[in-house]
């Protein structure tokens, strides 16, 4: 059976002005089902953002893409950024950080919601601004607030009207990039209660991208964990906080404070590699508190470890013990 | 000069902004609104103390920080400044004072300059004080905050210019020239969220390092775990108030006001298996100009009595831990 989206093998490079090219990208491949929730967590810089706008269609024309999306088994990639476009919020929608980029500010949220289905062919006139008033219900804002413009609205009540613009065309992946960051944490814990709602009763599929890795806990069934460009690890939520297969993934963890946890957190030495030039050994050798003479010199792929599980370390291949 | 008073008092602080009427607002003498930013908050800090100020945005957090340092001026209320009244004091007399507080931004990306190396980032506060003696008195300075700030050998650095630093290099280099002057007052505004999650504890550890040396720090986070894990005390704002202070462990432990519940009830937690039962406040915290009448915060508490629309509680002492205060009329 196959997956709702599967993404296999996405490579994003970009031109540099200066010459060469930076591999941000680097072979990402990952599965979601119908009402599951993914959350594609990492630092800047580490191919996540990059990895959600190469699947979206979205890349600046100096990148260069390859890899395929298959949705419910058909590369919508396959004629690249022209073949994406009949399905990008059709069947994949997307919600950006700062939700007051998404929506036009000289509309009211009402029109430009309804001009949206009214472009895709969904509704027109009446039926149509009884569908947005529909939409806005669904995402918690009052019907009659749909005749307010964009600047009336608090952030979080912005981030909700960029969902309902999200969801008019009844998508079945919703990509949300850093949906909640620039939100306070009361706010956050409602866009995070709506989208939590949207994925239960909708069977709507998430594809979460944050740095914020609390969020992904407390929010998704699994996670992949990018570093360099390169998905490091993956499995479920529970798994990866309580049993990290990856040096980073434990690392980043013990880096995140916590209300309750004993003990403050600790950082991670030093810095991510540069990816304009090619990578020896683990990307994660220089910084990881368990690198041995294999890993300076051998890449390590993303393995398959049982269990829904994977991770891209050498370790793994070590019986217990002996480093 | 005392060193044996508390280093900072702020005592009923009051700082309003008053809102632009525009032409016809003038025109037709309507009242001049204010945003009452800060409505009367009391608080103190000791040396070696690290007390964090946290709320969401608008609670009047940077608005108080500012205050304190005179970047914004009050309307009514007191701050001593290791025993001297520098409320009204005025900028001649504040100068000497100045380079024994100091601030640091959030935005290590924005404060430095990037004309600047590193070493003349760090020699401008010397430079602007008048202090440091000779030139090359100036550059042993600099070396000497460089390494405070763990950025070693301090040669590596000092010629180098913020783009050739990494975000948590230019936090370390923006710390660097707030120390040089050997402050006593730190005032750090959101000092780690703008950096990555893996160099953030590095940062917050430097600045436990500087407060363990002496050094007062008042820090300004939205971010409770943050707060709970490096603060020695937490007061907790809402609307222009402190509603909550304490220990930070008592306030996050055995917190008595009902915000300060709802508000780390929804902190997400690292642990998959300790989903919280998150109480989820409606709507958002009103604007400054419009604060409730009663307990500003009884509109969307959701413990309220009747008695919470008429009675503007005061801090009293609640909870167990030492000099835990509330303003609630049912806590306690």
């Amino acid at each position: 059976m196959s997956s709702l989206l599967e993404v296999e093998e996405l490579n994003v490079w970009f031109d540099l002005p200066h010459g060469g090219t930076l591999h941000a990208v680097q072979g990402v491949s990952f599965t979601l089902d119908r009402g599951e929730r993914l959350g594609l967590v990492g630092e800047s810089g580490c191919g996540k953002s990059t990895t959600v706008l190469g699947l979206l269609g979205l890349l600046p024309p100096s990148a260069e893409l390859s890899g395929r999306v298959l949705l419910d088994g058909v590369d919508i990639l396959a004629g690249g950024e022209e073949s994406v476009r009949p399905h990008r919020w059709v069947d994949l929608a997307i919600v950006f950080q700062g939700a007051m980029n998404a929506l036009n500010p000289v509309q009211t949220v009402q029109a430009q919601i309804a001009e949206a289905l009214e472009v895709h062919g969904l509704a027109s006139g009446r039926a149509a601004r009884a569908r947005v008033g529909e939409l806005l219900e669904s995402v918690g804002i009052p019907r009659e607030r749909g005749e307010r413009y964009p600047h009336e609205f608090s952030g979080g009540m912005r981030q909700r009207a960029a969902i309902a613009m999200a969801l008019a065309c009844n998508p079945s992946v919703l990509v949300a990039d850093e949906p909640t960051t620039a939100l306070d944490v009361m706010v956050q814990a409602q866009i995070l209660e709506l989208l939590d709602a949207l994925c239960r009763d909708f069977g709507l599929a998430l594809l979460l991208v944050t740095h914020d890795l609390p969020v992904v806990a407390q929010l998704c069934d699994r996670s992949a964990v990018m570093y360099a460009g390169e998905i490091v690890e993956h499995g479920p939520v529970d798994a990866l906080f309580h049993d990290p297969r990856h040096p980073y993934t434990r690392l980043l963890f013990a880096a995140t404070p916590d209300l309750h946890a004993n003990g403050a957190p600790v950082s991670i030495p030093g810095a991510p590699p540069r990816l304009d030039r090619p990578l020896v050994g683990c990307p994660f050798h220089e910084r990881c508190d368990r690198a041995f003479g294999r890993c300076t010199l051998e890449r390590p792929l993303l393995r398959g470890l049982g269990g829904e599980r994977a991770a891209a370390c050498h370790l793994n291949d070590v019986p217990a013990g002996v480093v | 000069m005392s060193s044996n008073g508390r280093l900072l008092e702020v005592d009923d602080l009051v700082v309003h902004y008053p809102i632009p009427r525009g032409l016809f607002g003038s025109a037709a003498r309507r009242p001049q609104q204010v945003v009452r930013a800060v409505d009367g908050i009391s608080f103190s800090l000791e040396r070696g103390e690290l007390l964090a100020l946290v709320g969401e945005s608008g609670c009047g957090k940077t608005t108080t920080a500012q205050t304190v340092l005179r970047l914004v001026e009050p309307v009514s209320g007191r701050i001593a400044f290791d025993g001297t009244d520098i409320t009204t004091l005025p900028n001649r007399a504040l100068r000497p004072l100045r380079k024994r507080m100091q601030i640091i931004y959030q935005d290590p990306y924005e404060s430095l300059d990037p004309r600047l190396s590193v070493r003349a980032t760090i020699e401008e506060p010397l430079l602007i004080h008048h202090a440091g003696g000779s030139k090359r008195e100036r550059a042993e300075l600099a070396r000497d905050a460089l390494e405070r700030v763990e950025l070693t050998p301090p040669e590596l650095f000092l010629g180098r210019y913020p783009h050739e630093l990494s975000g948590g290099q230019r936090q370390r280099v923006a710390i660097a020239a707030s120390i040089v002057l050997g402050p006593e007052l730190l005032v750090a505004d959101e000092p780690v969220s703008m950096l990555d999650v893996s160099v953030r504890a590095g940062v917050l550890a430097l600045l436990d390092r500087l407060r363990k040396g002496g050094l007062g720090i008042l820090m300004i986070t939205h971010d409770l775990s943050t707060a709970a894990r490096f603060a020695d005390r937490i007061a907790v704002m809402y609307l222009g108030r402190i509603v909550e202070e304490g220990p930070a462990a008592s306030i996050v432990d055995d917190p008595q006001h009902p915000y300060t519940k709802a508000l780390l009830s929804v902190v997400p937690r690292r642990d998959p298996r300790e989903r919280s039962r998150p109480q989820i406040l409606k709507g958002e915290a009103p604007d400054a100009v419009r604060i409730p009448p009663g307990c500003r915060f009884h509109p969307r508490c959701p413990v309220a009595i009747p008695d919470c629309r008429e009675i503007d509680p005061a801090l009293e002492p609640a909870g167990s831990g030492h000099g835990h205060r509330a303003a609630c009329i049912l806590a306690g």
